[in-house]
């Protein structure tokens, strides 16, 4: 029976490719949907950096409907779109548009996908709040007094008010999964190569992973395989054939025979007891799935955040080299070159891209270079092994995604090492390059959402995909809606 | 006291490959493609835009490394070099620093001291930055040659002279031609060096302060540079003085060196492993299918050229010091008759041929007169059709318009004449009307004879043959 077209946006991203391939509604139609509540509920939220309400429009009326994602996504502002604006949250890159489209989306596009808009992020992605973009801060839909995560923060807040089904992220240290948490969404974070990071705007190279926000395991799966696969505009992307993604639940104990590992580093004081509890307590439901529950080790997860803060700000600190208002981008104007340079950085970057470009620059510098970059390199491969090893023991770890619910807006206002904390349990995946997915698994006594990290051996976010599926099949906590339409 | 000079070279070579080093734009000839026409995202420095690598500039790179008897390392690492300049789109150059293509090789030079050894430290790839032309109110950025690839050779501190650097300079850029990775146009910039210069005491042990030169782009701005730092060095030495560690630049204008960084204000690079790019692996088979094909080198070619054709030393390098001349030699020779010997020409290609080559723009001109045609006229000469001065005027019109020697000959009738019959009533002619210089010969002024030559010559409107003149001349006279 078809649904009246305000009740169109509730539905997963799944259930909507099935209703347009029947037929119930159009793209175009859906399309001019998700318009309309962006333009009730996006003043409230400020997910977006630009909305392309006419192009997208144009798009969806030229879409085929029996194609596999004939719906509209949104997309993080560090991936580009051909002649959208791509700012990346910064005042440098204020007017920038890009002329070619990221693999990840064009594959997406390629698929029917619309894209209807590019969302808020932290400053080139570095942050956990969404707070450090230079354009707005972007409101959590559960509460909006709070931050929705970051840095893909535009995307959970959109994904989470359903202003569209699914959204584009990227995620460098936890930058997918935590607002995943922080909004009540599924979030994956695949494999380090997986998905092509041609026209990713780098952040830490060697860590960036794009990836998708959306409502389900299902559907997390379906943008997902659309847009994994090697490239050949990226020489890091993998050409590892990618399993059948199609999700079965069968019998009681679908879990039967899986060994879930549960790394006694991921519990440490600090942790919030409702985060702890609800993490507790969606492990033992996936006990009584079948999956056999082991306690792990992870003996370097310590050194994550240290190790962290050195790899991304050093290849930070040379993949921002290129804004300097040479080629694109606003320029100051100035006398002299130099002065060219220090005026258009200086005035345009906001301040943790500036303190992480100088953490960045000295842990590079001559005479520093060993002690710090040499030394992370060498623990990075130390946290590797950790993952190597257990994985032996067990087939996937299940742990928070972080040590909190959404903070308060402006709550790390001035300790960037208190927002860098929120990073804590997200960090060893980017490290070590396995993939990790988050997802709804209860509420704090605030009515915010908690998520289960799972993070499997590289290569099987079939296998995180499939116990999330198994477990959104026996809970409803994926389809719970924030109380934004109430107002 | 005396200074011996230390002298170590950088050469930065582009690798003509079709496309870039990262991406698939066309690789042009910067000095003439119209600014910015080949130009992508990411040879533009983009955000988001990633370096994909081109396995072509790593087989030229190959190569060279091989061809210079380098060991090539299996797995090799790029490397961001980082900096600040307009012309660098990414804000750092991706090079190789630990862990270079190829290290240890070394190159064979021949110097007035003889064969010299000059070991190669390392050879390793990189891209090329675009280029930047001040004008009046500003500077214009052109990224044609923006990731076009480069391959920068590195010596050992083991040229003693500004003779060896230049011999050095050479030998490289014949290798890199005979391999067929670069023009060796050093007019448009596609081999650039810089050079490490220290002097110390002669029979020291002990390295001096060395300088660096930067950006020396012909072997004249080498030469000179090179010497210009020799001589001031050994003065500031010889008067007591301390040189000071820096970085120079050449002014070709004022030709003096001049002081562009000190040490103090040396960059740090901040060399980091560029990971956009995985480890380079090169698997042996690929190494040695680029070994096997290798081309015959200018050495390989100049000992055989002795060899086979018994030429000196001297010849032989002259030949192979350019590819084209070493092939146009070689084909020339066998359309030559095996009694007719090669040195002979050599001397017709080395002589009379390069001074029309360098009348006329150089080397390209060689096509003008196809080798069998060369071979024909040195034929004729050696044959005594002709004389070697009717050779010289037949080459030229040979230069001049496609002709062979045989045509142009048979066409000006100017087959040498040697019978002697006709020879010596020249002779008796011109004896009977020059009684005067006769009797001045006679009378022991022995010079005259070169006159009365000349004479005969001229009535034989220059085809008679000159040795049948002078035998005839000495033995009319005698009587």
């Amino acid at each position: 029976m078809s649904k009246p077209a305000n009740e169109w946006t509730a539905l997963t991203l799944t259930q909507a490719c099935a209703a347009i391939h029947k037929g119930e509604f159009s793209p175009l139609e859906f399309t001019h949907a998700c318009l309309e509540r962006i333009e009730t509920l996006e003043p409230r939220l400020n997910a977006f950096l630009h909305i392309a309400g006419e192009a997208a429009l144009a798009q969806a009326a030229k879409t085929d409907p029996a194609s596999p994602l004939p719906l509209p996504i949104a997309v993080k502002d560090v991936l580009t779109v051909e002649n959208m604006p791509c700012t990346c949250g910064s005042k440098i890159l204020e007017g920038f548009v890009p002329p070619y489209t990221a693999t990840a989306v064009k594959r997406l596009q390629e698929a029917g996908a619309i894209v209807i808009g590019k969302t808020n992020t932290d400053e080139f992605a570095m942050g956990s709040s969404t707070e450090n973009s230079a354009y707005r801060v972007t409101h959590n839909p559960w509460d909006l007094s709070r931050v929705p995560g970051g840095s893909s923060g535009g995307s959970a807040a959109a994904v989470a008010a359903r202003l569209v089904p699914a959204a584009l992220g990227t995620d460098t240290g936890g930058s997918i999964r935590q607002p995943a948490s922080f909004c009540g969404l599924t979030g994956l974070k695949p494999t380090y190569g997986r998905v092509p990071r041609y026209g990713l705007v780098a952040y830490g190279s060697s860590l960036d992973c794009a990836g998708v926000l959306a409502q389900s395991a299902e559907d997390a799966a379906l943008v997902f395989s659309l847009m994994a696969g090697h490239d050949p505009l990226d020489a890091t992307s993998a050409d590892v054939p990618l399993p059948a993604l199609t999700l079965k639940v069968e019998g009681s104990l679908p879990l039967r025979g899986l060994r879930i590992g549960v790394p006694q580093e991921y519990f440490i004081s600090g942790i919030q007891p409702g985060v702890e509890r609800t993490v507790k307590n969606a492990i033992e439901q996936l006990s009584h799935l079948g999956a056999e529950v082991q306690q792990v080790s992870l003996p370097h997860t310590e050194y994550a955040l240290p190790v962290y803060y050195i790899i991304a700000p050093a290849e930070a600190s040379a993949n921002l080299a290129r804004f300097d208002g040479i080629r694109y981008g606003p320029r100051e104007q100035a006398e002299s070159l130099w002065e060219v340079y220090i005026r258009t950085r200086g005035r345009r970057f906001g301040a943790e891209v500036e303190r992480r470009i100088m953490l960045g620059t000295y842990a590079l510098s001559a005479g520093y270079y060993d002690a710090f970059y040499g030394q992370a390199q060498k623990a990075r491969t130390l946290i590797r092994r950790d993952f190597e090893q257990v994985f032996e023991q067990v087939d996937l770890i299940a742990a928070p995604v972080a040590p909190t619910t959404a903070f308060p807006i402006g709550a790390h206002g001035d300790d960037p090492l208190a927002m860098y904390l929120e990073d804590i349990f997200t960090l060893p995946a980017n490290l070590a390059g396995v993939p990790g997915l988050a997802f709804p698994v209860g509420f704090d006594e605030n009515g915010l959402p908690v998520g289960l990290q799972l993070m499997g051996p590289h290569f099987r976010e079939d296998l995180l995909l499939q116990v999330a599926h198994a477990y959104q099949q026996t809970t409803d906590w994926h389809l719970k809606r924030p109380p934004i339409d109430n107002k | 006291m005396e200074f011996e000079p230390v002298i170590g070279l950088e050469v930065h070579a582009e690798l003509q490959t079709e496309s870039k080093m990262f991406c698939a734009c066309p690789v042009v000839d910067s000095t003439q493609a119209a600014p910015n026409t080949t130009v992508c995202p990411v040879c533009a420095g983009m955000p988001g835009a990633l370096p994909v690598l081109n396995q072509k500039a790593v087989a030229y790179g190959l190569r060279v490394a091989l061809a210079l008897e380098c060991e090539v390392n299996r797995i090799s690492i790029f490397a961001r070099k980082n900096y600040f300049y307009p012309d660098l789109p990414k804000g750092y150059q991706i090079s190789q620093y630990e862990l270079p293509l190829a290290e240890h090789g070394h190159l064979l030079i021949q110097t007035s001291e003889g064969e010299e050894r000059i070991r190669i430290r390392r050879v390793h790839l990189e891209e090329d930055t675009g280029k930047l032309t001040h004008v009046e109110g500003g500077s214009l950025l052109d990224l044609n040659r923006a990731g076009v690839p480069l391959l920068e050779i590195v010596s050992e501190p083991d040229l003693r002279s500004v003779e060896a650097a230049r011999a050095y300079g050479e030998a490289l850029r014949a290798i890199l031609r005979y391999l067929e990775v670069n023009s060796g146009d050093m007019e448009k910039g596609v081999i650039r060096f810089e050079a490490n210069v220290s002097v110390r005491p002669k029979g020291s042990r002990e390295l001096g302060t060395r300088v660096e030169i930067k950006n020396l782009n012909s072997f004249r701005a080498l030469e000179r540079a090179v010497s210009f730092e020799i001589e001031r060095q050994s003065r500031i030495l010889a008067a007591g003085g301390v040189i000071e560690q820096e970085t120079l630049g050449w002014d070709e204008a004022r030709q003096a060196t001049y002081s562009q960084r000190s040490k103090e204000d040396a960059h740090d690079y901040r060399y980091f492993p560029e990971p956009d790019l995985p480890p380079l692996v090169i698997a042996d088979e690929w190494v040695e299918q680029v070994r096997a094909a290798l081309p015959e080198l200018p050495r390989q070619k100049s000992s055989r050229f002795m060899q086979q054709y018994g030429l000196s030393a001297y010849d032989a390098a002259l030949l192979t010091a350019e590819k084209e001349v070493a092939l146009y030699f070689e084909a020339a020779v066998q359309a030559l008759p095996a009694s007719v010997s090669p040195k002979m020409l050599v001397n017709w290609l080395t002589g009379d041929m390069f001074a029309l080559l360098n009348q006329s723009g150089g080397l390209s001109g060689l096509g003008r007169i196809p080798p069998a045609n060369l071979a024909g006229l040195v034929k004729l000469v050696a044959e005594d059709e002709i004389n070697a001065a009717t050779g010289k005027e037949v080459l030229a019109e040979m230069f001049a318009g496609g002709q062979s020697a045989e045509e142009i000959v048979q066409r000006r009738g100017l087959r040498q004449v040697s019978d002697s019959a006709l020879i010596a009533a020249l002779v008796r002619q011109v004896l009977e009307e020059c009684p005067a210089e006769v009797a001045a010969y006679r009378s022991g002024k022995e010079t005259v004879m070169n006159w009365l030559f000349g004479q005969v010559m001229r009535r034989a409107a220059g085809k008679a043959n000159p040795q049948v003149v002078r035998r005839e001349l000495e033995r009319q006279l005698k009587v």
